[in-house]
């Protein structure tokens, strides 16, 4: 009953979503793609993080991934300007499922901190490669795209970007949603609450936490080849560890295994990071401010604040109902 | 190359080491005490160099400015301990984050009271130029972080090892619970090694100073390094904190020396190495 | 229940209301006698000081002239673009779709110029590169984009004056120590042509990365037969190379390119770098009244000197404003816009300007050598930049000839090759 509701309601922001956005300003319609990339790269980390307590500190390696095979096989081949677009996406969410597979083999064997010790690590190993193997990358410069796909509708229109990335973001929420309550997606919080007794219970944890780790590598790939076409350049820069880092806050702050909890911080954290930026110039204390605050005091993240007032309610209801002896 | 091109990249790579181990040390500490990946690691660096330099700009005396530095940066990290990090309780991602919040208020702050340009530490006079021996060149500032690194690794396993204080931050590496159980104060041991590690990697941004220089944006450049030598030495050991600052420092230098092209994946590389082959580094116990 | 949901309907409607209001609140496409001029500059991050430097010197002369050019009232709108490529590719997004800028300025590093050049034909909007100095955005590619005028520099600009320079001082080998980065192949590779193409030999090229702090593993390299090193330092790197090659015992000549040494790091160099040489198309010690007015200007303003940061933009403050005066303050589009831009002739604070037909600076390149000293009437003794020679109206393709020189593939690690080597 409750979670129908729930999917009303979602079912209903995504509607005015796509609606409304087409009548905004230019710059605004571009911002709201941004935040969607973004929200695709969050919703697949709150597949590791809010549903099997895996807290990645390297998924932007994953959007590295797939952005710079957008870049190299656009600037290079001049493969996936066309109708190819659609097999780049799926090239780029294999290359990002191929490398969390690579990846997956040293880090799923650690738990908690180490896990978050050897994500950075990996992550840092895609930088490195990003920023010095200059012949198949560019180095510092980055690989600059030819402008945007073109297949009948051409993607260089901003409103058709836009419902293009709309449908990828629906498509990821929509199959995340149908996985996290799959008897799969159940086992897998019930590693995340005790992964003793699942493997007493006779479950393989290991491969269920390395399945769930391939199919976030799958979907952060996804973000990566939208978000080079986005940009229309791929940068070193897009893939450091504060680009990690702001993925995790994006779901810690919506609200971790809630999957549009990640889409909602990715919207508050790109507003911060690309708008607050030109609004005033001390943003980062803003930023700063957000992450220690959200960490505080807001432990189910901004999802959870209609339920902590609810039950704030509730408690004053009660406190009124019941007079003091 | 000569054995003379050895011997001096050898000491280049050790000084260097040097100065990684007063940065690394004391968030390996942290690690292994309170298995808090500190983020804001870099920043007590950064802010430990620019602290110094108010106190030389001020009183004129370098000597003055490393303890003062140092104490300074130990009052903010037992602050960010005692005050924001303890009321957590033990949550790794959200103390992550939380460190992440506190660079970048670190890193602002810093922009705006000490500007943007790049600055640098002017050493005392005797601890400018260098030592001719055999026609190669040892500069002695070099040889003083060498030095200074062995005298605190040195104080730093005394304490460990011969005081009270140490032996309740051993109990607690080895088994936190435990060491609650048998009557250790942890809040106590927590505290202390927070501010160890701040009070260290302070230090180490007033030395590296003289070295790096002191400028916007050197916390996040070195904090990877000070990752990279907890990953490899094992997190929680002083020895191994002594051992990944010797491996990161030769591999850093050699690499840079003899293969600049991929002189990061020197440094990475035995990283994923020893990450693929035990995860808990060279030194680290399961 | 269904209050609730109707409720919260109302309250995301709420939401896409305040997101339309965001885009009503822009201006009108074109007011007339108003000039909105977007500027990318790095405020957050390594860079913060530079950033500042160069929108301080725009800022300059936009106050001098009263907050407007020829009638034309100037919205000058600053944006951090953090020194990060991609930051700085939505930050001119943003300029042009939300603030409708004429034009964007700015842009630090090569990386940027380059990420920024694409922006600028894609939005058909006027890209003036006050700073970035990649070569081929002016050479090879500047028919890629023929809204982007320069009016900075190319990175080997004052290299090939500056190569021939080294020769005739007598240098016959040289060590080159560079950041390992396009700028870094540029400006040796300029320098490396002019300086063999006069008989001078490179015998050895080292590439730290960019960023490098410790020089330890390098400097026990440098081939000792070398008669000079030339080094190419930017941003904090600059500080530790002259530092630590004196205490590894150095006594061979340093000399280098132009931000090893520029305004932005001397004030915090220590004297070992007195006698160091190096070219570039500005120094603050240039001895002019024009210049020592500007200095002072700036100084008291800002409380630094002036670095070649601040008088570049500066300077492209001054063309804009000279453009608006033949069109009496009427924004004339963006095409006719750069051909206008790249008819003014200036006298500017760093020597005569103009641009050639791919839109680069032709310009004084001075030879500067680090003394310590009294200038411009201020009383403590410092360190400057003085010139100790002139190159007029040195062009970016030098004396070799614009269809020869661009015959010749980019400057870069491996260009020119390294003959003399080993």
């Amino acid at each position: 009953m409750k979670s129908r509701r729930n999917i009303l309601i979602v079912i209903a922001a995504l509607l005015a979503l796509a609606i409304i956005t087409p009548f905004s300003s230019s710059y605004v319609i571009t911002l709201i793609t941004h935040a969607l990339v973004f929200a695709i790269l969050a919703m697949s980390l709150d597949l590791l993080l809010g549903y099997t307590g895996l807290p990645s500190l390297g998924q932007a390696a994953y959007l590295g991934m797939g952005a710079y095979l957008t870049a190299i096989l656009a600037s290079n081949y001049g493969f996936g300007l066309g109708w190819s677009f659609w097999a780049v996406i799926l090239l780029g969410m294999l290359l990002g499922a191929a490398t969390a597979a690579f990846f997956g083999l040293f880090a799923i064997r650690a738990t908690g901190v180490y896990f978050l010790m050897i994500t950075l690590a990996l992550g840092m190993c895609v930088w490195g490669l990003a920023y010095r193997w200059n012949s198949l990358t560019g180095g510092d410069n980055g690989i600059n795209l030819p402008p945007r796909p073109e297949f009948g509708i051409s993607l260089a229109n901003d409103v058709t970007f836009f419902y293009v990335v709309f449908g990828f973001f629906v498509f990821t929420l929509a199959t995340l949603y149908v996985l996290v309550r799959s008897p799969f997606g159940r086992t897998l919080e019930g590693i995340r609450e005790r992964e003793l007794r699942m493997r007493i219970l006779g479950y393989n944890t290991w491969l269920h936490k390395y399945i769930a780790y391939i199919i976030a590598g799958a979907f952060g790939g996804l973000a990566g080849v939208l978000w080079a076409q986005m940009n229309g350049l791929v940068s070193p820069e897009d893939v450091i560890l504060t680009t990690s880092v702001d993925a995790l806050l994006m779901v810690v702050l919506g609200g971790p295994g809630t999957l549009v909890g990640g889409a909602i911080g990715a919207a508050v954290v790109t507003f911060l990071r690309d708008y607050l930026s030109t609004l005033v110039h001390w943003w980062q204390y803003v930023l700063g401010g957000v992450y220690v605050l959200t960490i505080l005091y807001l432990p189910g993240g901004l999802i959870g604040i209609p339920e902590r007032v609810r039950n704030w309610r509730v408690r004053r209801g009660r406190k009124a109902a019941v007079p003091s002896h | 190359m000569d054995a003379r091109f050895w011997l001096i990249q050898a000491f280049n790579g050790i000084s260097y080491g040097a100065l990684l181990f007063l940065l690394a040390g004391g968030l390996s500490l942290i690690f292994g005490v309170m298995r808090i990946v500190n983020l804001a690691h870099g920043s007590y660096f950064l802010l430990g160099g620019y602290v110094a330099l108010s106190v030389i700009w001020t009183t004129g005396s370098w000597l003055l400015a490393l303890p003062v530095a140092a104490l300074v940066i130990a009052g903010v990290g037992l602050a960010m301990e005692r005050f924001f990090l303890r009321p957590l309780g033990f949550d790794p991602l959200r103390q992550v984050l939380l460190t992440v919040g506190f660079a970048f208020l670190f890193q602002q702050a810093a922009l705006d009271i000490w500007g943007g340009d790049p600055l640098n530490i002017e050493p005392p006079g005797v601890l400018t130029g260098s030592v001719a021996l055999g026609g190669m060149y040892f500069p002695v500032y070099r040889i003083f972080m060498i030095s200074l690194a062995a005298v605190m690794g040195l104080a730093l396993w005394l304490v460990m090892e011969k005081t009270r204080m140490g032996a309740m931050v051993r109990a607690a590496v080895d088994d936190s619970e435990m060491a609650r159980g048998v009557g250790v104060d942890t809040s106590r041991v927590s505290m202390f090694i927070f501010a160890l590690g701040a009070f260290l990697a302070a230090l180490g941004g007033a030395i590296g100073g003289a070295f790096f220089g002191v400028y916007p944006g050197l916390d996040f450049e070195i904090l990877p390094l000070a990752f990279a030598v907890v990953i490899i030495g094992g997190m929680g050991s002083l020895a191994g904190a002594a051992a990944g600052s010797l491996i990161v420092g030769l591999a850093d230098n050699f690499g840079k020396a003899l293969f600049p092209e991929v002189s990061y994946f020197t440094l990475y590389a035995p990283m994923v190495l020893i990450l693929a082959l035990k995860p808990t580094g060279l030194f680290g116990r399961d | 229940m269904k209050e609730k949901l109707t409720g919260r309907l109302g309250w995301a409607a709420g939401v896409a209301c305040f997101a339309l209001g965001m885009g009503a609140g822009t201006l009108p496409a074109s007011a007339a006698e108003e000039l909105r001029i977007g500027f990318l500059a790095p405020l957050t991050g390594p860079f913060a000081q530079i950033g500042k430097d160069m929108a301080n010197g725009f800022q300059l002369y936009l106050d001098e002239a009263g907050g407007s050019f020829a009638g034309a009232k100037v919205t000058f709108v600053v944006e951090d673009g953090e020194g990060k490529p991609p930051v700085n590719v939505r930050k001119a997004e943003k300029l042009i779709r939300q603030d409708k800028v004429h034009m964007f300025i700015g842009g630090l590093l090569a990386s940027t110029g380059y990420a920024l050049a694409p922006v600028s034909t894609r939005q058909k909007t006027v890209y003036v590169s006050s700073i970035a100095a990649a070569d081929d955005l002016t050479q090879r590619d500047s028919a890629k984009y023929p809204y982007m005028v320069r009016t900075g520099w190319t990175s080997s600009q004052p290299s090939h004056p500056f190569g021939q320079w080294a020769c005739e001082q007598g240098y016959k080998k040289i060590v080159t120590v560079a950041a390992d980065y396009a700028f870094g192949y540029e400006v040796v590779g300029g320098f490396q042509k002019a300086f063999e193409d006069c008989g001078g030999r490179i015998i050895q090229k080292m590439w730290p990365p960019l960023g490098t702090k410790d020089f330890g593993p390098f400097i026990p390299q440098i081939k000792k037969d070398a008669d000079a090193i030339f080094t190419l330092m930017v941003g904090p790197m600059a500080l530790q190379l002259p530092k630590q090659l004196k205490d590894a015992g150095n006594k061979k000549p340093v000399i280098g390119g132009g931000t090893s040494y520029d305004e932005y790091v001397l004030p915090s160099m220590g004297d070992e770098v007195v006698g160091h040489v190096s070219a570039l198309q500005y120094s603050a010690a240039i001895d002019t009244p024009k210049n020592a007015a500007f200095v002072k200007k700036y100084r008291s303003k800002y409380g630094k000197v002036p670095s070649y940061y601040s008088e570049s933009n500066y300077t492209t403050a001054q063309m804009i404003h000279e453009v608006l005066k033949k069109t009496g303050g009427k924004w004339p589009g963006a095409e006719k816009f750069v051909k206008m831009m790249s008819e003014i002739r200036i006298d500017a604070v760093r020597g005569p300007v103009r641009l050639d037909e791919m839109r680069n600076p032709v310009q004084n390149i001075y030879i500067k050598k680090v003394e310590k000293k009294k200038l411009h009437g201020y009383p403590q003794d410092e360190l400057w930049n003085t010139v100790i020679k002139t190159y007029p109206a040195v062009g970016q393709f030098w004396k070799y000839g614009k269809a020869d020189f661009l015959k010749q593939p980019v400057y870069s690690r491996d260009y020119p090759p390294c003959k003399y080597c080993e």
